[in-house]
This record gives structure tokens, C-alpha cells and sequence, in this order.
């Protein structure tokens, strides 16, 4: 079954600018914003009906009218166009460079009574990705804090100019290496939207499968890594040990523990093997054994949820105005999840519960992810019974030459929602790609939600919401 | 938690034993260890990991060192929060022009001797993002290093062998 492609339409400036006066009031929900020579592009959706759609707008002189000029969550990837692209947005607030590093950067002033700033970063204490954080503090109290981001861009938009599907879709799945599975299946669903393709029944049944374990692996990591960041160690080995089998379940289906180019397009490079079926029932078995006394430990461990809950908290106002995706989002009372809307096979036909929370808080975060697992276990489970036979790959080819084509997908990753945009020229050559990874959206609302906390309690923050630098760096 | 404290203690020790050294890794670290800092490090190396612009996917599997079955710190082996700190720097990524500086900085920081482990196929040459004007490409290009290691990403075990096969040579 072929994608549901975004309608593009090529707008006036009016029209643009009335874009963003309708993000401003809220009647819209920013997804994208990017640029190409000549013109900038922005993906919506309209929160009463769902509807999406890509407005593109002619960059006369190189300018178009800024968005984040009315709607703070377009600032950063505007400032992101200016930096790889070179088109001026009229009216953006924050000019400073984002993604291009040179010279001195200046950090925003704090002004106050016995302020101090604590810079952290790029170079992270733990093993984790290169980024630079700004605290102004008084105290042990966070005031303000100022991210910078950009340490891991490594010019893929750029890359992708020209590239072959292949390699392209390599591209696209080393763009953050926790969600592999999730960008090489939206790279897929775009491309297969462009070039009309129909993908065999059981590639997207088993592209599915893939995904929930991704999930999976994901969510059982950072939860593990959130206890460890409170001192709780037990439970991190506990979740190091879940999302270890995970990986090694999948390395065994699929050859690969992060099962890293699997999902290609036109299917999946590999089927599931003969024992595939029993030894993913093994694994949720073993899960499902397992996981109930964990989360009975995080649940009634004092010292634990005395630093979780009430820490870190997302207001639901901030979600919504961000479009936040994923746990983040979810946290935060906004009730939106790709699998769901606009949605995309299989999950049409499978049954599952979006969790929805209101509380914003790193506990939150964690219980949106405790019911996200359950989910997962149960989709698995669905999927093997429901896997549909026949072939898992069809050839990716232009059918009839139809010159330029494009497609959009949106995608449901472990952390939310990842959208692509393609256009394909002849021989299936990439003319133009954009892959957004939720983290431009949720970024920006971390700074939000360490402030009042104290400095030792932004790690517990920020690995609950365990925003991807590569992705957002690009 | 009673009940979990007690099932960890019954089911026993869940650590694998440790892979084969990988002969390929102590051939290239053959003639690149020097002698005299053998004795000064006895069996214990301390790693400062740098991630210089990865996908994140080599950070996965370096994370997974520290896990039940694999344990690293079992060995000697142990990653610490400074580079002041360390023996040895782990380093992944197709060196982002972004990162350049911090990497060379954190190298700076380093006190002798010192190794460094250039882990995953971008750390070697760049991988699938060479060539791409954001990135410098392969380690090599900013410091000298020891070791590389293979893979996008290099497994688990694939990183324990070439760690191994680093502590085999600097303490023999």
C-alpha cells in the first residue's frame, strides 16, 4: 500500500505571513521549517481537522517573511536556514548563527543579583553527544538556561543533493543512531510516496515490528539511564539488562543489534528468519516476566521518586504552542502520536493506547514511557499473529517518466513524531531532502522546564527528555 | 525490591566471559605502543570518550560496555568524567568541523602517555559522511591515532576485543 502524500502548494507571501499568524494563534501546528536556494518550506498541520499540507513560498532576494517573528518554535530552524541555506527570514527575532560555528558566540544576558554562569559542554562528563549548555545560576537554583547546539552537524542536507536512493537511504538512517529503524522508515515512506510505490503487505507489517522494538530498546535504556542519573543503580542494570536482550534479539532477526539499514525502501533488506517468530515471543515473554517488579520498584522507592516527581516540569501550554512530540509531548497532555494521525499501515489495523498524562515532570515522563512498553509488548504480539506472507521487497523504480516527483511522510519514532521531505529527480537521483527530527521542537523546551530546579537536577531533566544532538543537528 | 534483591541472588553472576583479543587490533598497536609506559599503568586504563559528531550509534554500544554481561570495569577498564583523568581516549564520529577544536582541546588536556582509539567507520575515514564540507573525516586527520576500531556500529564485543588487545599491549 502506497503512502498518503502531503499536498505542497506554492504560496504568496500574504498567504505565508497568514501561516504564521494562525501558528501564532494557535489554530496551527508547526511540523517543519526548511529551506532550498530560492524558496522556504514549511509543513503544518490544522488542529481542528488534522489536515496537513507544505507551504512553499518564493524567496525574492533571498528573503521570505520570518515565521518565528509570531511563533517562537520556528526561531532555531529559521536561524538554520539562514546558516545552510543563506535565505534571510524578515524579522527573525535571534540572528545569531545556529549550525554554522564561527567566531564568538554570544550568549544571551541574565541580569539579577548574585547570578553565576556555569558553562557545560561540548565535551559531556558521561558518554553521551556533544553539546554546550549555559547556566546562570544563583545559587544551586537554575535561573536561566541557554543551549547551544550544532557541535554534530555534518551537513547532511547537503549530502543528500544528488545522492542515489541507496545511498541517500543510507544517509537518512545515521542521522541520529538511536532511531535508525524510525528515519530510514520515513526516508522509505517519502521516498515510496514520491515514486508511487506500493510496498508488499508483510514489509509493512515487519517495518513495524522493527519499530516497536526500537521503541522498546529505547525506552527501557532511558528509563534506566533516568534512575542512574538519581543514583539508583539496581534499576539501571535492570533496564541496561532489558534493552541488552532487545538488541540481541534483533541482532539475531535481523543481523544487525540496531537493526541499522534494515528498512529500505521498497520493503526491508532481510526477512524474518524461521526461528524469528519464537524468539520474539521469547523475548516479550521474558519482558513481560520481568518488567512488573521493576516498575514496582520505581513506584515505591522513596528516595527515587523524590527526585522525579515535581522535577522538571513541562507546562502543557509550552507542549502544545511546540508541537512537541512524543513522551515529551504526552507528559505535557497533548494527545497526538503519528501511529495515530495522520497515521500510516499497519497500525490501522492494530489495537493501541496513546498514554496521555498532564503532570509535565520527569515522573511524568517516566510513566509515559512505563505505558508505551506495555504497548509495544502488546503491537509485537499483534504483529506476529497478524505477519501477512509473501514477499518483504519490490524493486524501487519510476514507473513511467514522470519527470520530478516528492513525498512527504510523518513517522512515529521513540521519541516522537520524524517528518521527510523528498523531491527525486531523474534516475532516482535526490534533487532535495529534509529530514526533521522531533528534538528541534522539544530542545527549546528544556530550557523551560529546568528553570526554579536546581543545577544537580538538570541531568534527571534532560534525560527525561533525552533530546537526539546528531538529529537536530543534522 | 526485596523480591528483585533476591532474585539477583539467586540467579547468579549474568557476566559473559570475556571475547578472544583481536589479533588484527595487537598487531596495529604493536608498533605504535611505546615500551617504557608499560610498567607506569600496570592493568588498568581509564577512558575518556569523545564524541566528535556521531550518529549517536557508537555512544549505544560504548554504553553498553558498562552492562551486566559485558562489564567492563571488570577488566581495568573504566570510563571517567575528564580527560585529565584518562589513559586513553575513545574517540567517534567523522570529526564535525564543529567539534575540531573541542576534540584537539580535549587531546591538550590529556596527560602522557596517552592513546588514542578511533571507534566506528566514520572515526576512520569519515564514513558515509565523507567528503561533506561540515566534516573533517577520520580522526586520524586531527590527532595520531593507535587503534581503530571497525563497524557502523562496532558491537559490544567488537569494542571489548580492541580494548582488550589496547591493555594486553600497554601492560605486557
Amino acid at each position: 500500500m502506497a503512502s498518503l502524500n502531503w499536498p505542497r502548494s506554492i504560496v504568496r507571501r500574504e498567504d505565508w505571513e497568514r501561516a504564521a499568524v494562525r501558528l501564532q494563534a494557535g489554530e496551527l501546528s508547526l511540523f517543519g521549517l526548511w529551506g532550498e536556494p530560492r524558496h522556504a518550506h514549511m509543513a503544518v498541520m490544522e488542529r481542528e481537522t488534522n489536515a496537513c499540507t507544505v507551504l512553499s513560498v518564493a524567496c525574492d532576494g533571498n528573503r521570505f517573511p520570518s515565521v518565528g517573528r509570531l511563533h517562537p518554535p520556528a526561531i532555531r530552524p529559521e536561524r538554520a536556514i539562514r546558516d545552510l541555506v543563506g535565505l534571510e527570514p524578515e524579522g527573525l527575532p535571534d540572528t545569531r548563527a545556529w549550525l554554522r560555528h564561527d567566531g564568538s558566540y554570544q550568549f544571551l544576558p541574565a541580569q539579577g543579583e548574585s547570578l553565576h554562569q556555569i558553562p557545560v559542554g561540548p565535551v559531556h562528563a558521561g558518554i553521551i553527544e556533544p553539546g554546550h549548555f549555559r547556566f546562570t545560576a544563583n545559587g544551586e537554583t537554575i535561573v536561566r538556561l541557554e543551549e547551544r547546539l550544532g557541535y554534530t552537524h555534518k551537513g547532511v542536507d547537503s549530502l543528500m543533493v544528488g545522492a542515489s536512493t541507496e545511498r541517500a537511504a543510507a544517509l537518512a538512517g545515521r542521522i541520529s543512531g538511536d532511531s535508525t529503524v524510525a528515519f530510514s522508515l520515513t526516508f522509505a515512506q517519502a521516498l515510496e510516496a514520491a515514486l508511487e510505490i506500493e510496498i508488499p503487505p508483510r514489509a509493512v507489517w515487519l517495518r513495524a515490528l522493527l519499530a516497536e522494538l526500537e521503541r522498546l530498546a529505547n525506552h527501557f535504556g532511558d528509563i534506566g539511564a533516568i534512575c542512574n542519573d538519581a543514583a539508583f543503580a539496581i534499576l539501571h542494570a535492570q533496564f541496561g539488562l532489558l534493552r541488552e536482550q532487545v538488541l540481541r534479539t534483533a541482532d539475531a532477526c535481523f543481523g544487525h543489534r540496531l537493526m541499522m539499514d534494515r528498512v529500505v525502501p521498497g520493503g526491508l533488506l532481510c526477512d524474518l528468519p524461521g526461528d524469528g517468530e519464537r524468539r520474539l515471543r521469547t523475548l516479550i515473554a521474558q519482558v513481560r516476566k520481568d518488567l512488573p517488579d521493576l516498575i514496582e520498584v520505581y513506584d515505591n522507592t522513596a528516595s527515587l521518586k523524590d527526585r522525579t516527581v515535581g522535577t522538571g516540569i513541562l507546562s502543557p501550554a509550552l507542549a502544545r504552542q511546540f508541537a512537541a512530540g512524543g513522551f515529551i509531548g504526552r507528559a505535557s497532555g497533548r494527545n497526538f502520536d503519528a501511529r495515530r494521525t495522520p497515521g500510516y499501515a499497519p497500525y490501522d489495523r492494530l489495537k493501541f493506547e496513546v498514554p496521555v498524562v498532564q503532570a509535565g515532570d520527569v515522573n511524568a515522563r517516566v510513566w509515559i514511557r512505563i505505558r508505551e512498553i506495555e504497548q509495544s509488548l502488546a503491537l509485537v504480539e499483534q504483529i506476529l499473529t497478524q505477519l501477512p506472507s509473501g514477499s518483504f521487497r519490490t524493486p524501487v523504480a519510476i514507473k513511467v517518466e514522470t519527470g520530478v516527483r516528492e513525498g512527504v511522510a510523518l513517522v512515529e519514532g521513540f521519541r516522537g513524531d520524524i517528518l521527510a521531505w523528498i523531491r527525486v529527480g531523474p534516475e532516482e537521483r535526490i534533487e532535495r531532502a529534509h529530514l526533521r527530527d522531533p528534538s528541534w521542537f522539544q530542545w527549546p523546551l528544556l530550557e523551560a522546564a529546568v528553570e526554579g530546579n536546581i543545577v544537580a537536577d538538570f541531568p534527571l531533566c534532560n534525560k527525561s527528555f533525552n533530546c537526539s544532538y546528531s538529529g537536530h543537528d543534522l | 525490591m526485596r523480591r528483585l534483591l533476591f532474585k539477583s541472588f539467586v540467579q547468579g553472576l549474568l557476566t559473559e566471559p570475556a571475547p578472544a583479543i583481536d589479533d588484527a587490533a595487537l598487531a596495529e598497536l604493536a608498533a605504535r605502543v611505546n615500551q617504557a609506559s608499560h610498567k607506569r599503568l600496570g592493568r588498568a586504563l581509564s577512558i575518556r570518550e569523545v564524541d566528535a559528531g556521531s550518529c549517536n550509534g557508537c555512544e549505544l554500544e560504548i554504553h553498553a560496555l558498562g552492562n551486566v554481561l559485558y562489564d567492563l570495569e571488570r577488566f581495568g577498564l573504566r570510563f571517567v568524567a575528564s580527560p585529565r583523568h584518562a589513559d586513553v581516549l575513545l574517540v567517534t564520529g567523522p570529526v564535525t568541523v564543529n567539534m575540531r577544536e573541542a576534540l584537539e582541546r580535549t587531546y591538550l588536556a590529556t596527560p602522557d602517555p596517552k592513546w588514542v582509539i578511533a571507534a566506528g567507520d566514520c572515526a576512520r575515514d569519515g564514513g558515509v559522511f565523507a567528503g561533506s564540507h561540515a566534516c573533517v573525516g577520520g580522526v586520524s586527520r586531527v590527532l595520531p591515532v593507535d587503534l581503530h576500531i571497525r563497524g557502523c556500529p562496532p558491537s559490544p564485543v567488537v569494542l571489548l576485543k580492541g580494548l582488550l588487545a589496547l591493555l594486553e599491549s600497554v601492560a605486557a
